[in-house]
């Protein structure tokens, strides 16, 4: 398997990331490249910071310290007007797809076209069916959002992010809640869209078998930083405890289970909370 | 029942004070807002399926509300005009009073009131709704700024939506002091609509009402889009966020409304 991981031809480059929420800190010092044209994963147990990774690296929040390079562009001083410029070269699929309520699915994937071009009618409609074919949901352009099963919301979210024809899509926990034929199926669209279309995609999961199928790259998250980068083989052999433990869900380990808390029996004993 | 006196006092105090700094904080806020409002507009204007849209959405909502209560407003002017005027002999100029009463106050102020509670809240919570649903977030990450997409027509609508809807309650208005005079208490209906059309004026009463209306609306969709964009994320941050839009919009309202009756007055 060709090694999908940072080369010279780096999309993302993240540097010296330091970011807090309130008191917890989110990212102490994380360094992180994405390779161009490839699938990248991003892992790492629940509140780690990846949706905030994601948020930092698409100008949605920005950190208290650090460099995130867009392509060469620096986005945490972007204005918004270059924001905006840069997101439309961005696909994004959010957890529950972020589908627009008040319209129907076909309107819902032509919303970017009709928002920035001015194409006529007849050619939207031309491409907004082709994306929905590559979803397989050609045949649903009529329903609204509320008639979508979570997965085909998912699929019909896909079909918008790529109607634009962005140079990289963002998918957060693309596969949570799905059946195991939408989640065979998701995976594989990832996979193709990308290949068929040339595209840089950034998964970020927990689901460490689904996308080692796909992946040409992992990185793991773990106390602000990564912990670990590799193919999904070198991870599966890494001989760090933290990667072990996460890549084969043991609740033991450096990663607690437990958010901090005080001692179980003195708390349960305790006359009042506090 | 011995409710502890003190601090029940000083919990009502607190709770004024609280209610009071959170009113004027809001106030600071929505200005802000508005402006941003504001440069949105040649956006909406450029998209005015939008916009009509949105009126038509928050006209069909409240029209019937309006309708309704227009016609119960009416009603109730005329029996009370009538049983005082009567005492003076002066039951010809009911349908004056009662005209005056809803074009110059309560026309527009129960039509606002009434909008906030039924468009305005509606408002609060569609756009508060598609904040926690992360639509929002969407629109952002697709270079749509939600601003101009989704809370300027909204704003847009609603503000053209409530003159139409003050006319509306007026005209029901008249009718059900019409109804009630001349139909049930048999007040000539000669006298009814010439005292009406003789005293009542275009400029001084029918427009004053209707530039009340316009600052209304200003408010109430103001105070709507808002909040909803503020709030917390969470369905129980819809709901409190969508309270707050009919509370403030209803206090707005008739502060703002002694404010610009005195204006108009002391104009003439
Ligand atoms: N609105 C918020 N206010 C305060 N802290 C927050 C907020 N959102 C997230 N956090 C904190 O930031 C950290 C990272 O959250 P994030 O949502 O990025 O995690 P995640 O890795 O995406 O987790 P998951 O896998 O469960 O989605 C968490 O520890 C969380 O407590
Ligand atoms: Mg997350």
């Amino acid at each position: 398997m060709k090694s999908g991981c940072p080369g010279a031809d780096n999309i993302i480059v993240v540097r010296d990331l330091h970011y807090a929420r309130g008191q917890a800190m989110v990212f102490d010092g994380l360094d992180l490249e994405i390779r161009r044209g490839g699938v990248t994963a991003i892992m790492g147990p629940s509140g780690t910071g990846k949706t905030t990774l994601l948020r930092l690296i698409t100008g949605q929040e920005i950190p208290d310290r650090g460099s995130i390079l867009f392509d060469g562009d620096e986005v945490t001083r972007m204005s918004r007007r270059q924001l905006f410029r840069m997101r439309r070269r961005v696909g994004m699929l959010f957890q529950n797809g972020a589908l627009l309520t008040d319209l129907n699915v076909y309107d819902n994937v032509a919303f970017p076209l009709r928002e920035h071009t001015r194409l006529p009618e007849r050619l939207i409609r031309h491409i907004v069916l082709t994306k929905l074919h590559a979803v397989g949901l050609r045949g649903a352009w009529r329903l609204m959002p509320a008639q979508l099963s979570g997965g085909m919301a998912r699929r019909v979210a896909l079909a918008r992010a790529i109607v634009m024809d962005p140079d990289i899509i963002y998918y957060d926990e693309p596969f949570v809640g799905l059946d195991p034929i939408s989640m065979g199926v998701v995976v594989r669209l990832i996979r193709r869209m990308n290949d068929a279309l040339g595209l840089t995609s950034v998964v970020v999961t927990h689901d460490v078998d689904e996308v080692s199928t796909i992946a040409d790259c992992s990185f793991l998250l773990a106390d602000g930083r990564v912990a670990a980068t590799g193919t999904p083989e070198q991870l599966r052999d890494h001989h760090s405890e933290t990667v072990t433990q996460f890549m084969q869900g043991m609740a033991d380990g450096p990663v607690p289970f437990h958010y901090p808390a005080p001692d179980y029996g003195e708390q349960l004993l305790a006359p009042e909370r506090d | 029942m011995t409710a502890p006196r003190v601090p029940g006092w000083r919990r009502l105090l607190l709770e004024a004070g609280y209610s009071l700094r959170d009113f004027f904080g809001t106030f600071g806020a929505g200005q802000l807002f508005l402006l941003r409002i504001l440069a949105s507009l040649p956006y909406a204007l450029a998209r005015p399926r939008l916009v009509i849209q949105q009126v038509y959405v928050a006209g069909v909502q409240s029209l019937v509300v309006i309708m309704l209560a227009g016609l119960f407003v009416g009603m109730v002017l005329a029996l009370q005009g009538h049983n005082t005027l009567s005492r003076f002999g002066a039951e010809d100029t009911i349908g004056m009073v009662a005209a005056l009463g809803l074009v110059r106050e309560l026309g527009p102020v129960v039509t606002a009131l009434l909008f906030a509670g039924r468009a305005g809240t509606a408002l609060s919570s569609e756009i508060g709704l598609m904040k926690a649903t992360d639509q929002l977030a969407g629109m952002e990450m697709m270079a749509v700024d939600p601003i101009k997409r989704v809370v300027a027509p909204r704003f847009l609508g609603g503000v053209i939506a409530v003159p139409i809807l003050t006319l509306i309650f007026n005209a029901m208005g008249i009718f059900g002091a019409w109804l009630e005079a001349v139909i049930v208490l048999g007040v000539d209906e000669g006298a009814f609509w010439s005292q009406m059309q003789a005293q009542v004026d275009l400029q001084d009463d029918v427009l004053s009402g209707i530039v009340k209306s316009v600052f209304f609306g200003v408010a109430a969709s103001l105070l709507a889009v808002f909040e909803g964009y503020n709030c917390v994320p969470t369905a129980e941050g819809v709901g409190r966020a969508t309270t707050r839009a009919v509370v403030h919009t209803s206090l707005t309202v008739l502060v703002l409304n002694f404010m610009l009756t005195a204006w108009l007055l002391g104009g003439n």
